[in-house]
């Protein structure tokens, strides 16, 4: 019997023009169904001027206005269900840091269609029947552990459904079971390997071969940590519970952007000041409408995620637009004396520099009235030398790195071993003392 | 014989010299001399303590960041002029002490990049070393 290469082999190699044909399809039924079912969405088509019955192209779109978290949260909690909640089997929802949580519903054909996209990213970089997949996000509200649960079994692999924290049990769980791919968040991973060093786990003995990291925006710098102290292949994974959870994008094995799952999700990238779409290549805002989705369907959804859409072909014979590895988000942008910070930005400078852990907490305070800013970094026994000057030269270093880098002046403040807090799902990186 | 200076990391806050010392006095070892040096943040603790493996250990453990050196150790006699005999030997043979510092009895430490050279240099003077 032949393998296939593919999971949809049909759609994932299609000409742009089929995958475009598909899109629209799916739009006019997307635009349709939440016309007909909604309130809300009926009295924004309406005023946009559109008729759901008449949708000839994909660019119509751009006459919808967006939907935003805010959006979601005043129609807490079911507001934007488009089927009664009779069809509904399944809520998730994010955390509500501020105001109402946002709740997401799935219909079974929704579940069935989840667990598709996303086991088709992961059967295209290489997971079968014979892996043992290790899931080690958060079961719950959180869509990131039952997202990859539902996606596993439908390939057929063994799944472990350890989910997040109690690392010393997540390590040897690995160690036993033989689990062979991770789910995780990359700042948890890179928290297990550092347990796993402090316990003599030597993940080269390990049968963990790749990884499937997302939930937060990580740098090239911390893959290539990840992948050479665990051994392993890191692929980041996309996705976010208002538009399906994780399964809207992901990297092939060439790690060279994020295949979309396009006949499903229709990507938009606009600039988050002015709302304008901006042309295939430009940095923005990552935007979603969803194409399939029948409880919970998004139009024009801003992510807040900050990336770009990548032109051409992709050498692992996969048609699907990329989205390069997302930078940051518009939220968590940081403006320190007039100039746009990400902490991405830090990151990708603190882990170049050798020997320093890579922990790290970006500190926000005020003094006289002024913005500063300071990172934490940690003294680990490979830079400490005995002599202040020595640490001293080791603060100023990484300061003018960080200042050619990014522009500012950043302080650097050494700090005993394990002060910064180990994060066992996303990873809080500032801290906003304002 | 050098001896080995053992070298801790501390964090600028209230207590945290107490807690190296409590390490130490928990395991009964002695704390034979030390020096502070501070910057705006942080200070560094260098000690000649009685058993620095295992005092290393307890402070690793404690979750502190150490190192170990080999620095010389004099006994000096204590009369007026004597700091000034062996320091003015050591700079006419250009040797550059980085930090000194006076421990338990009439004993100094001094820190110098090549340790071995500079005890040869003390002995050929007669200058008592103790380890």
């Amino acid at each position: 019997m032949k393998v296939q290469k593919f999971w949809d082999a049909g759609i994932s190699e299609s000409s742009e023009d089929k995958i475009r044909e598909t899109q629209l399809a799916n739009l006019k039924n997307t635009l349709k169904h939440c016309y007909y079912s909604n309130e809300f969405y009926k009295k924004r088509i309406d005023e946009a001027g559109l008729n759901p019955d008449k949708i000839k192209s994909l660019d119509e779109i751009e006459k919808l206005p967006f939907t935003s978290k805010d959006d979601l949260r005043d129609n807490y909690p079911f507001g934007l269900f488009c089927e009664p909640v009779d069809k509904i089997v399944r809520v998730h929802s994010s955390s509500g840091t501020t105001g109402n949580p946002t709740v997401v519903g799935y219909t079974k054909e929704d579940l069935e269609m989840w667990a598709n996209v996303l086991a088709r990213i992961m059967y295209d970089v290489g997971v079968r029947k014979e892996d043992v997949v290790q899931i080690s996000h958060g079961f719950g509200l959180f869509t990131g552990g039952f997202g990859f649960q539902c996606a596993a079994e439908k390939i057929g692999s063994l799944v472990v459904p350890v989910s997040g924290g109690n690392t010393e049990r997540q390590l040897k769980i690995m160690s036993d079971f033989k689990s062979t791919i991770l789910c995780c968040t990359p700042s948890y991973t890179l928290y297990m390997a550092e347990v796993a060093e402090k316990t003599n786990i030597d993940f080269s003995k390990l049968k963990l071969k790749l990884g499937f990291l997302g939930a937060e925006p990580w740098s090239e710098s911390m893959r290539g940590e990840i992948e050479g102290r665990l051994n392993i292949k890191a692929l980041d994974s996309y996705g976010l519970s208002e538009v399906i959870g994780p399964g809207v994008s992901c990297e092939c094995l060439q790690q060279d952007g994020l295949h979309i799952n396009e006949d499903h999700f229709l990507t938009e990238v606009i600039d988050p000041e002015t709302g304008k779409v901006l042309p295939i290549g430009q940095k923005g805002e990552l935007v979603f409408t969803s194409l399939t989705k029948k409880a919970f369907p998004v139009i024009r959804y801003r992510t807040k995620d900050i990336s770009y859409l990548i032109d051409g072909k992709c050498s692992c014979g996969k048609t699907f637009v990329r989205m390069a590895k997302p930078m940051g988000r518009t939220d968590d942008m940081l403006i320190i004396r007039g100039v746009n910070v990400f902490p991405s930005q830090i990151e990708e400078v603190l882990m170049n520099i050798d020997d320093l852990e890579p922990h790290y907490l970006i500190v926000l305070y005020k003094k006289d009235y002024m913005d500063k800013i300071e990172v934490w970094v940690e003294v680990s026994e490979k830079i400490f030398h005995e002599k202040i000057m020595d640490l001293e030269d080791f603060e100023k270093s990484i300061e003018a790195k960080l200042y050619s880098a990014i522009g500012i002046r950043i302080k650097v403040s050494l700090k005993e071993p394990k002060t910064i807090v180990r994060s066992q799902g996303k990873a809080k990186r500032v801290w906003d003392k304002r | 014989m050098p001896v080995k200076q053992l070298t801790v990391f501390l964090e600028n806050q209230t207590g945290r010299l107490a807690e190296v010392a409590k390490i130490l006095k928990d395991e009964d070892i002695n704390l034979q001399g030390f020096s502070t040096t501070e910057a705006r943040d942080y200070g560094i603790l260098r000690m000649v303590v009685s058993d620095v493996k295992k005092a290393r250990q307890l402070l690793k453990e404690g979750g502190f960041t150490t190192h170990v050196a080999d620095a010389v150790c004099i006994e000096v006699v204590d009369r007026p002029g004597e700091l000034y005999r062996i320091l003015d030997i050591l700079a006419n043979r250009d040797i550059n002490i980085d930090y000194i510092y006076v421990i338990a009895g009439t004993r100094i430490v001094l820190s110098v990049s090549d340790v071995e050279r500079v005890e040869g240099i003390l002995v050929e003077n007669n200058i008592k070393l103790c380890s």
